[in-house]
């Protein structure tokens, strides 16, 4: 009979612990993953935290990579409200970091041995003066080529890993009747293709470029016959690009319409979808030219200033579950990335994942990982807008010649500064 | 009403009649064009659309993008479906109908038959409200509605949205009243009737028709606004900002038919009131809101 | 007690101004304080949050330097233009057919009402499909053999602009419509009976007396047309994102964006303030005309 007394009132006892503890912790978390795949896979996460005593508050807010999510950010800070936890790319934490506005993870991230494990180039955009502001999910590369394997046999030829090879290909693929090249005309599929052009020129021109903005580099010669190729690229294309969703783009690559797409790793979650195979039905590689070298846009979840202690503790639970490597697998395995921390099992993975861990791995020991322009992972939103407009116009044959564009760029980026 | 039955301001001939009617058929299929590429391609497979033409009916027919878009689809983290998000906007949209469309018969009624001077001032001042962009008012918004600790507010956004509707309203309303009899108005007053028993009474049992514009212009707003919503619904967001979610997929897979579903899920209430209250409207407009 | 009636009746006097004092308060604070606010962020070097360090003018320098704003200016008056003259025409139309004793009135109204219901968050995709030619309007026709026929306007750097007039005036010249319909059942009969008795014809009719009859509804159509011109947004981010390339640019795409998209909150006042300026300069004159009339 005591026994039984002492069991109940244990249990009691956890059980108001754990109902305190949910009551108390709840994280809101404002992000914009929102539909299809990605939503589920933060279900996974949701559930974690849900273990664990932390409840999710839901706010999602999609629509223009994020946008309407700042702005919804924005007018939750202003209101003196902001969420716990919020999904920021790049350069929005260090904003948000220099305005005070976000918590400090240090002693988590000491304790957790973060800094061993994430690469130093995303380290960049976690931390800000030396705090960690920010937990990264995954890591997006976006210098792919993704090519449809039976057009690519057709042309005879193997997958390029050179300018004039990619050439090559495209002009056989032109000649066997289909489009070359898949592609959206948004300001954004624009400048993720321009991306890989400038890294193709080499990784040091890439950083003088894009992440340092010397002038001298962003106007000069190799910057022209970047434009020049891009602006070669766009004959490729077929004459109904504009405006076009970049996934009805990896369509016509899917339904061999078109050769290739030139297009981050989510494309790949379009080709697994449609029930096609790696290796088999279509080819991952490399913007050409740019094998070992990776360009990348990181999504990572930063945290607000709470006052509420219980708050703080939910943000620490909910960050320690986000770099939770079984967690990192299991979403970066449905978002088509590659996960942030460069110690987890491959093992889940399919065949481009497994390149695109071990590229990564590669790129941050040689120092070869770069920020995406086209990502805002290289320079401000300001300037990433700036570049933004002079690609498109360029791709849209606005100016006379590669040179035309480049000094155009120059100019736009100083005026952005 | 005699609007109705009266006979028309000009009457033509008989091939000019047939001219008008194919002429008003062809707008009407103008109309209709962009429902019946969204209805068409609701129901049918993925596979139909991303391949296929937009326009032809389908080959397979299939409700599951419905089914989907109302109780299954991912929306965030929850795959809920469109289903919870209608009863977050209902709850919003009534309240905000209500109050604002009262106040504006009521701002009316003083400024027609209450005037004082510099009337007409206020309500010129007060009519700029219908033309401010809301991107403007977002950050300000946002920094008062924290003052006022409405943030992230079911009350809130009904006060945002009762705050730049009671320009519309009052404008209505006010045209309206105008053309009412002020004669009636004063013959009450010797009577001994107050302020409020002559609207009750004697102006509000014919503000029918110019209630059904106010109602119908208010709700259409509402409903479909999203910046609002998607700023300050905190945890209680509306249908449109549910049905963004579900159509603004980042880097996943877009799933049309089932955003084409959901888009016509989202605006069935609108739709509803116009269809059923559309002939009303035009009684309602000609009733006085165009007079002037 | 000589106070009570005397208090009521002082009560009976100030209730009216007590009833409408809320609304013109709150007006009052959230229009025009608001505006007030946006005109000093315009002075303030603002990025992401407002902030209040003063610049002067250099946020208004540099929006006349920037082409997109340019080419904002430009689409607005190629747009508004077009749209309101295109909307109240076939508005017009429109009503006056529909008052022709047409079978099926009762149908068609709500036909041609309907897409003032739906958001453009709902009809922009299907929008942008119908004018994409390679699976819309234009594929269309090649399949039912009209092999030659192409409409392009959307892929179009110069002619993507009248997509979105398109598009614009199928959401609201169907209330236009109606707000027509309102007036022409409005006019007083007789008048026409006579007039016909004289030998006008029906083209005459129109003219010299039906149109000038609804001059309340073209004033009101007007302002309806040119606020929802100004303030357009929904419809270029479904339709075009701005694209191709940045040739769609308006106004209020071009404030938004600036505003939250590209932390220059300053410049995105700044061009906030020359949109209200614009506002106002249309409606002043307009609102100052209708109301010292009925004085």
């Amino acid at each position: 009979m005591r026994s039984g007394w002492k069991t109940m009132i244990k249990a009691a006892a956890v059980l108001a612990m754990t109902t305190s503890l949910a009551k108390a912790a709840d994280v809101e978390v404002l992000h914009w993953w929102t539909s299809g795949g990605e939503a589920a896979a933060l279900n996974v996460l949701k559930d974690n935290l849900a273990t664990g005593g932390t409840g999710w508050v839901d706010m999602p807010v999609a629509g223009g990579g994020g946008e309407a999510a700042m702005t919804a950010l924005r007018a939750r800070v202003t209101a003196g409200d902001p969420p716990t936890a919020v999904q920021m790319l790049g350069f929005d934490i260090q904003d948000w970091a220099e305005q005070g506005a976000l918590a400090d993870l240090t002693a988590t991230a000491q304790a957790e041995g973060w800094d061993k494990v994430v690469p130093a180039a995303l380290q960049k955009f976690s931390t800000y003066d030396g705090k960690w502001v920010a937990a990264p999910v995954n890591v997006h590369s976006t210098n792919w080529v993704w090519i449809n394997k039976a057009a690519l046999d057709a042309t005879g030829l193997a997958a390029p890993t050179t300018w004039d090879e990619l050439v090559a290909v495209l002009d056989k693929m032109k000649e066997n009747g289909i489009t070359p090249l898949a592609h959206g005309g948004q300001p954004w599929q624009e400048a993720t293709v321009f991306d890989g052009i400038v890294l193709s020129m080499g990784g040091d021109f890439y950083q003088k470029a894009f992440i340092d903005l010397d002038p001298a580099a962003l106007g000069g010669e190799q910057m022209a016959t970047a434009f020049d190729h891009l602006i070669k690229l766009r004959s490729y294309v077929d004459d109904n690009f504009s405006g076009r969703d970049w996934n009805l783009a990896s369509a016509m690559v899917i339904n061999g319409e078109a050769g290739m797409q030139m297009m981050g790793d989510w494309a790949k979650g379009e080709f697994l979808k449609a029930g096609k195979k790696p290796g088999t039905d279509f080819v991952c590689i490399r913007f050409p030219g740019t094998q070992g070298s990776v360009t990348f846009n990181s999504d990572q979840f930063a945290m607000f200033n709470q006052t509420d202690a219980a708050k703080q503790e939910a943000q620490v639970n909910m960050a320690k579950a986000i770099m939770d490597p079984a967690f990192q697998s299991a979403f970066n395995v449905v978002k088509g990335s590659v996960p942030a921390r460069t110690d987890v099992p491959n093992d889940a993975f399919d065949d481009c994942g497994k390149k695109g861990m071990a590229d990564l791995a590669e790129a941050n020991t040689n120092s070869t990982l770069y920020g995406s322009m086209a990502h805002g992972h290289a320079a401000p939103a300001a300037v990433k807008n700036a570049t933004y407009d002079v690609i498109t116009a360029a791709f849209n044959g606005e100016y006379a010649d590669g040179a035309a564009a480049a000094k155009a760029l120059a100019e736009a980026v100083a005026a952005a500064q | 009403m005699a609007a109705v039955t009266q006979d028309t301001a000009v009457s033509m001939g008989r091939i000019a009649r047939v001219f008008i009617y194919l002429l008003l058929l062809l707008f009407a299929l103008f109309y209709l064009l962009p429902l019946y590429v969204m209805g068409i391609n609701s129901v049918k497979p993925l596979a139909e659309i991303t391949g296929g033409n937009m326009m032809a009916l389908p080959q397979v027919w299939t409700l599951d993008p419905w089914r989907s878009a109302w109780s299954t689809a991912q929306i965030g983290v929850e795959p809920t479906g469109l289903k919870p998000y209608f009863l977050n906007s209902i709850l919003m949209v009534v309240p905000a109908v209500a109050i604002s469309t009262i106040v504006g018969a009521l701002n009316g009624y003083v400024l027609t038959k209450w005037r004082f001077r510099g009337d007409t001032w206020v309500f010129g001042l007060m009519l700029f409200s219908c033309f401010i962009p809301f991107q403007i008012v977002l950050i300000p918004m946002a920094m008062v509605l924290g003052k006022l600790g409405l943030a992230g507010t079911v009350p809130g956004l009904v006060l945002v949205h009762v705050v730049y509707g009671i320009g519309f309203t009052t404008l209505y309303f006010r045209n309206y009243y105008a053309a009412f009899p002020t004669e009636l108005v004063r013959a009450a007053q010797i009577d001994g009737a107050g302020f409020f028993q002559i609207f009750w009474r004697i102006l509000l049992p014919v503000s029918g028709p110019i209630a059904v514009v106010s109602v119908i212009w208010q709700f259409t707003n509402i409903w479909n606004d999203f910046l609002f919503g998607a700023s300050f619904g905190g945890t209680s967001q509306p249908m449109t900002v549910a049905l963004n979610n579900l159509v603004q997929s980042s880097t996943g897979v877009k799933e049309y038919n089932v955003h084409f579903a959901g888009a016509i899920l989202a605006a069935l209430p609108t739709l509803f009131v116009y269809f059923v209250a559309g002939r009303y409207f035009v009684r309602g407009l000609m009733a006085g809101s165009v007079k002037g | 007690m000589s106070t009570a009636p005397d208090f009521r009746t002082r009560l009976q006097d100030w209730l009216p101004k007590l009833v409408l004092a809320p609304s013109f308060a709150v007006t009052l604070l959230f229009v025009y304080g608001f505006i007030a606010f946006t005109v000093l962020l315009s002075f303030t070097g603002s990025k992401m949050l407002p902030s209040y360090n003063f610049v002067g003018w250099l946020n208004y320098q540099k929006l006349w330097a920037l082409p997109a704003w340019n080419t904002a200016i430009v689409n607005i008056a190629i747009f508004a233009s077009l749209y309101i003259i295109i909307c109240t025409a076939v508005g017009l139309a429109l009503a006056i057919f529909l008052d022709q004793k047409i079978r099926g009135e009762g149908v068609l109204r709500p036909i041609y009402l309907y897409p003032m219901a739906l958001s453009f968050i709902v009809t922009g995709t299907a929008w942008k499909w119908f004018l994409d030619p390679g699976i819309g309007l234009e594929k269309v026709m090649h399949l039912w053999g009209w092999e030659s026929f192409s409409f392009t306007w959307i892929k179009d750097g110069d002619m993507a602009i009248y997509t979105i007039v398109i598009a614009a005036v199928w959401q609201t010249s169907g209330f236009v419509m109606a707000m027509f319909l309102a007036g022409l059942r409005g006019i007083d009969n007789e008048i026409l009976k006579a007039a016909q008795i004289d030998g006008a014809s029906n083209w005459q009719l129109y003219r010299r007396i039906v149109i000038p009859l609804l001059r309340p509804a073209f004033l009101s159509a007007f302002v309806i047309l040119s606020h929802l011109a100004i303030k357009s947004y929904d419809l270029v981010v479904a339709l075009t994102g701005g694209g191709p390339g940045r040739a769609t640019e308006m106004p209020a795409t071009f404030m938004y964006s600036y505003t939250f998209t590209r932390n220059q909150m300053g410049i995105g006042a700044s061009s906030a303030v020359i949109m209200l300026m614009t506002i106002a300069a249309i409606m002043v004159p307009y609102l100052y005309a209708e109301l010292k009339e009925k004085k």
